[in-house]
């Protein structure tokens, strides 16, 4: 017994870096910025049931705790029976997968001795899906593009040719689109022959006992981190842009001893446009905001996620169902994890950060040549997508993080890269000063961005923007972080959500919101209120009219700063 | 004339070894760093050895250096006042990293400072496009209107990175023609020189790394000849780089980022020597310290190398809490996994092992210095594996009291394990954190380590050496003599070289044989040239490199190319070569994807220094044992008795089989009841699996 535990301490270990290994292969074989620069995917492993064991700690917590649930759809779909080896199976239903069309989901069933042992599955966000782009302007799924079933990509080692060539003719990037299907088969192949190593290493037929070993350690301890909270319930609330009409997020968190619960009565019906967000995505958020507060090292497998319970009402705009359009379910996803903070800071107080951006501030251009007049002959047509951040909102004891994604873990592309990817230019990214809601705490600071094409382009520039008219609540007298801004460079004005073109020649301006702060003004440390002037964080308009430095303190920053220097 | 006599100095963060080299005859010591001065350890050492030599300061032919100085300025932020100047619209990417957060559970996070605060952070209005077009011309008036600014700060060093430099240096080349006129005496970085590749974050933090230690650096290498000519060594000095070769003082100085983990790049280069020395293919380094472990792969007797290294990391020694710095390293993963590391019990009963340590002071708890947090060195003392009174020579008697107290404390009553039980688990833990590394490495190089030989170095890798190669299926290991100052010897050892880089992006479908031939051609000029500079007479062979990707990825593989396959310049050649190595590392190739290539390589060097022939040694009888201890078994759960040699006295020849311990002065080979080992003709301890 004693030695057995040894045994699955290291074995537990071993799982966790082959997914982990899993996910790099992903990363190196990839096709779209989004996965290989901007690590918007996920990678696990299952036991032979479909419960998920282990998971790498990638991008997005929108796709893995979802992915939980994902291999107990395959199983169903494909049939128990119908499991072979050699095979490989794909989908991208929202519903059974991760939330919309664009993320691609693909499943490998284990065998080892003949027999089968396990599942590996991952998930990527292609660049492009067909039906009308990425975007808000969905009425139906319908819309929104290709819609591929749980399906064998690959039956018993022969790949399924007339399946490649329809998701081929479907899509506006069909070399990226395949190749990163491609990525997606070699990153579980990946994680099945090491686990097969391992398995003959540790002389092992199957993984019933190491799989009752990690679900059994990690349900005791997230249950034993539930029952020391107070066993408390509030409400939350937060109301945000939506795509025509505000949107009103309502929760109810509440502590019963072995469990949580997060019921989101009372939320908004659905949006027509496609901002609605399947329940599996929500249950992801909503886990992972409560994970973060209550038990942040518990590795995410299915028993350390089962404890959380989310249940919304069926078609509340967190609960959407077939066929409702939810392309862009994430910017209404990523605020679940604020909403229910709004609820959690009255039950564990001085434990919650306030408000930030939320929603990761992305937008997509797709480029094609000028139709106001002849193109160059090196015009082309491209799609291209860019993930960036707002500020994070300060925390109880820290200010907020600056031009940082939360909840989503995304990384951002390279200017570089994403200028290598499509004729288009970047013209300015950086930090905007004043973003951060003042308070003990400051906000973290959003970012300007502007965007163009190359001469000889034209493009439709798809916005997926919240915080316009919501911008982050300060928490515990803190101030609110500023909202979101945007605009053509001569000053037409543009929507939040939406296609909308851009003529030759122009670009489209950007700020993006910063993160709200925490706690009065009054108790924040005048020496950090210097050296956020001093850094350019606030400006001298701020620091006077906000912030309370007198005209001299100003000018003795001021002067310090241009000589590089701070106090 | 006279012999050569070559001296080998690495500065470590406790010990600044030296080695001196006369005529194939070694000499070592080991001198304790001395931070305000380094050079002062250096000199102490330098006149130990020579005096052990019977040779003189003036009768020393070549120095060559590596030093852990850069790496600590960086992390301790003790470089110069700084500046930056960039594109306009884009003065924060430093800070701005990938926007992401490097641990997504902590919700009080806090992110590492940039190398430069926003306030020396400038921009000029230009942009270069991403095909090395200009978009925005710079205007020499503007960057001298700003260097008034800069003289007024004071800055002493200045880093110059621009979008798309790497394309188009035109911008950032006039930048320091306008500084270097009005601003002279101040250090000047371009990132078009300093790290020429695409991605603007690793490409600016990498030039501003650059630019913030390099007056420190320079003042260092110019005192250091200074005080060595004082002594009367004139002899010409040279550095030891990242990437494992030598560079010239004076390259050092210009870009002294290439000298951070020069010390470990040193150790790889004494492994790929032994490797040579032993004709084997495949090699895992493994040097296990008191913080760290390093493990690197070693091919064909050369160390793997990569492109970005990430350095200072700020969170756990977790993966993008650093600085990326690109530029040519040797490829190692460096995980906290020391004697020093110390373990805990989490939250679900798991037990956790570093990258905390408890360094030298208070130690380990057996050291009875004040250390109550068990560490590694505590549970190798409670399996058996170190003797009481035998550590580091007897000069560190240890308390294995203490060691049992701090382990029950710690792990045996949370976890309800009887002390040996714990301890158990805390060195297996470990164990397992290298081992994964280890395969994670080997994995993202597409390798099977099943295949490969282990060389292991460093105070603490002999004694995990044996469980380290079980757990990973390695079946053979090597226990290199010296291994104490492995990192030293390894700079004796190393080439001198330069890899010349180029970022062009060429489709496979737009393959141009003759200016394929004109670029690699030039580049071979480029980096024989440097490398004459530094061994005016020895032999200099190139290494041809190309990296290719299906295009629309956003990462190539390495693909070595022989000189008749890159200078022949054949298409056809290109894409098998690139198919090969695509389905070795992940399976299969994509069908039916255009291919291009976007970096090239070429790599100049002196050879290796030539490897010593090894007589074959007749086998010896079993030498009487000093001793009997009990040793623990990971692999069996129990212990056993294992007889103790002393290594010195082991004749050449001898085998042994295990359970065994094999002790010497600065550490212990521990033989698990799987192994044997045999004493080679070079004093190397080689360690197979028993009945093989």
């Amino acid at each position: 017994m004693a030695r057995s535990q040894v045994v699955y301490q290291v074995m537990w270990n071993r799982l966790i870096s082959i997914v982990e290994e899993q996910a790099q292969a992903l990363v190196r074989t990839a096709f779209s910025t989004s996965v290989r620069e901007a690590g918007d995917l996920s990678a696990g492993v299952y036991n032979a049931a479909g419960q998920m064991l282990a998971q790498a700690v990638t991008g997005t917590p929108g796709h893995v705790n979802a992915m939980a649930d994902a291999v107990a759809h395959f199983i169903r779909r494909i049939g128990p029976d119908n499991l072979a080896e050699g095979d490989v199976y794909i989908t991208n239903d929202p519903w059974e997968g991760t939330g919309h069309l664009h993320d691609i989901t693909v499943c490998t069933p284990s065998f080892h001795k003949g027999r089968h042992v396990g599942f590996f599955a991952c998930t990527a966000h292609i660049v492009d899906i067909g039906g009308r782009g990425f975007g808000a302007d969905g009425n139906s799924v319908y819309e929104e593009g290709l819609y591929i079933p749980a399906l064998k990509l690959i039956d018993k080692g022969r790949l399924d040719a007339t399946l490649i060539a329809l998701i081929r003719a479907n899509v506006r990037e069909p070399d990226q689109v395949v190749g990163d299907v491609y990525a997606l088969t070699t990153c579980n192949e990946i994680g099945h022959r090491r686990l097969i190593e391992t398995m003959v290493e540790f002389d092992l037929d199957d993984l019933d006992g190491i799989s009752d070993f990690i679900l059994t350690n990690s349900h005791h301890a997230t249950v034993a981190r539930i029952a020391a909270l107070p066993q408390g319930a509030a409400e939350g609330a937060m109301t945000i842009d939506g795509y025509d009409t505000p949107i009103d997020l309502k929760v109810k968190v509440s502590f019963h001893g072995d469990h949580v619960l997060c019921d989101w009565a009372g939320t908004s019906g659905l949006d027509k446009k496609g901002i609605n967000v399947p329940l599996v995505y929500t249950k992801a958020y909503a886990c992972y905001a409560l994970k973060c507060a209550i038990a942040p090292e518990i590795p995410n497998n299915a028993a350390s996620l089962a404890p959380f319970r989310i249940t919304a009402p069926v078609n509340s705009i967190v609960n959407a169902l077939h066929p409702a359009p939810v392309a862009l379910r994430h910017v209404i996803g990523h605020m679940v994890p604020d909403t229910i903070y709004d609820a959690l800071d009255k039950i564990l107080p001085r434990t919650v950060p306030a408000e930030g951006a939320g929603c990761l501030c992305n937008f997509q251009v797709s480029l094609r040549p000028r139709s106001d007049q002849a193109a160059p002959c090196d015009a082309v047509r491209s799609e291209v997508l860019t993930f960036n951040s707002g500020g994070s909102g300060a925390r109880p004891t820290l200010d907020g993080m600056s031009a940082t994604a939360f909840p989503s873990g995304v990384m951002t592309m390279p200017v570089e890269a994403t200028e290598h990817a499509g004729p288009v230019i970047i013209w300015r990214k950086e930090l905007r000063p004043d973003s951060g809601g003042a308070g003990q705490y400051r906000g973290g600071l959003g970012q300007f961005m502007e965007v163009g094409a190359r001469e000889g382009h034209e493009f439709d520039f798809s916005a997926m923007f919240d915080r316009l008219h919501h911008p982050a609540r300060g928490r515990r007298g803190g101030m609110d972080g500023a909202p979101t801004t945007l605009a053509q460079d001569d000053g037409r004005a543009m929507k939040g959500k939406g296609k909308q073109f851009v003529p030759h020649g122009r670009k489209v301006v950007m700020a993006f919101p910063g993160g709200a702060g925490y706690g009065a003004l009054a108790d924040r440390d005048t020496a950090l209120i210097r050296r956020d002037l001093a850094l350019g964080y606030i400006t001298p308009a701020a620091a006077r009219t906000i912030y309370g430095l007198t005209e001299a303190e100003i000018a003795q920053v001021t002067a310090q700063a241009r000589l590089g220097e701070t106090d | 004339m006279a012999q050569a006599a070559r001296l080998g100095v690495d500065i470590g963060g406790t010990f600044t070894d030296v080695v001196l080299d006369v005529a194939g005859q070694r000499h070592s010591t080991k001198v304790l760093t001395t931070y305000a001065a380094p050079e002062d350890a250096i000199v102490q050492g330098l006149h130990r050895v020579c005096e052990k030599a019977g040779i003189a300061a003036s009768d020393l032919t070549q120095i060559i250096h590596g030093t852990t100085l850069a790496t600590n300025a960086l992390i301790e932020r003790r470089g110069a006042k700084t500046a930056l100047i960039t594109t306009q619209g884009f003065r924060d990417v430093i800070e701005m990293r990938s926007e992401s957060r490097f641990e997504q559970y902590d919700l009080n996070l806090s992110l590492p400072d940039p190398l430069l605060p926003r306030n020396r952070r400038y921009t000029v209005a230009e942009r270069i496009g991403a095909r090395g077009d200009v978009l925005i011309a710079l205007d020499r008036a503007e960057v001298e209107a700003l260097t008034d600014t800069l003289r007024e700060a004071g800055y002493q060093s200045i880093a110059v990175g621009l979008l798309h430099s790497y394309a188009n240096p035109a911008h950032e080349r006039l930048i320091r023609s306008v500084l270097e006129k009005h601003l002279p005496g101040v250090m000047i970085s371009l990132s078009c020189e300093v790290s020429p590749q695409m991605r603007e974050y690793e490409r600016f933090t990498t030039t501003v790394a650059n630019a913030y230690i390099k007056p420190l650096m320079t003042s260092y290498l110019d005192r250091l000849a200074e005080r060595l000519a004082a002594q009367g060594a004139t002899c010409p000095i040279f550095l030891m780089h990242s990437g494992g070769g030598i560079i010239s003082l004076q390259s050092a100085a210009e870009f002294p980022v290439r000298l951070v983990e020069s010390g470990p790049a040193g150790g790889a280069v004494f492994a790929a020597g032994i490797a040579a020395r032993h004709g084997l293919d495949k090699v895992l380094s493994f040097d296990m310290g008191g913080t760290t472990a390093k493990i690197c792969l070693i091919r064909g007797h050369k160390p793997k190398t990569a492109r970005v290294f990430e350095v200072a990391r700020s969170y756990r020694f977790k993966k993008g809490s650093g600085m990326p710095i690109s530029i040519p390293v040797i490829d190692m993963v460096e995980i906290g996994a020391g004697g020093g590391s110390l373990a805990r019990v989490d939250g679900m009963n798991q037990i956790r092992v570093g990258p905390q340590s408890a360094g030298s002071e208070p130690g380990p708890a057996c050291y009875g210095r004040g250390g109550v947090l068990p560490a590694v060195t505590d549970a190798d003392l409670i399996l058996g594996k170190l003797d009481p009174d035998n550590f580091a020579g007897g000069t560190i008697p240890l308390d294995t009291a203490a060691a049992a107290h701090a382990l029950d404390q710690a792990l045996g009553q949370p976890l309800s394990m009887p002390t040996v039980e714990a301890a158990w688990g805390l060195a297996e833990v470990v164990d397992e954190n290298m081992a994964n590394a280890a395969r994670v490495h080997a994995v993202e190089n597409g390798e099977d380590l099943s295949t490969y030989t282990m060389i292991a170095f460093g105070g603490a890798a002999p004694l995990h050496a044996g469980r380290l190669c079980e757990k990973l299926g390695v079946a053979r290991c090597l226990i290199p003599q010296g291994a104490g100052v492995g990192s030293a010897i390894g700079f004796l050892r190393a080439p001198f070289s330069f890899e010349s880089n180029r970022t062009q992006f060429m489709p496979l479908a737009q393959f141009d044989p003759a200016a394929v031939r004109a670029l690699f051609a030039e580049m071979q000029v480029e980096a024989t040239r440097f490398v004459r500079t530094c061994a005016p007479t020895a032999p200099i062979h190139a290494e041809f490199k190309v990296y290719m990707r299906y295009k629309g990825q956003g990462w190539e593989i390495p693909v070595p190319l022989t000189p008749a396959q890159a200078l022949d310049a054949d298409p056809a050649v290109f894409l098998q070569r690139f198919e090969q190595d695509y389905t070795t590392l992940f399976g299969r190739p994509v069908a039916g994807m255009a291919v291009e290539i976007t970096l090239w390589s070429v790599n100049a060097a002196t050879l290796a220094a030539p490897v010593e022939d090894l007589a074959p040694v007749a086998a010896q009888p079993l030498p009487v044992p000093l001793g009997q201890r009990p040793l623990f078994d990971a692999a069996l759960g129990t212990a056993r008795s294992a007889a103790i040699y002393d290594r010195a006295s082991l004749p050449l020849g001898t085998q042994i089989q295990g359970p065994a311990l094999i002790t010497e002065e600065e550490t212990t080979t521990v033989l698990p009841l799987s192994r044997q080992a045999r004493i080679l003709g070079d004093g190397c301890i080689d360690i197979t699996v028993q009945g093989v």
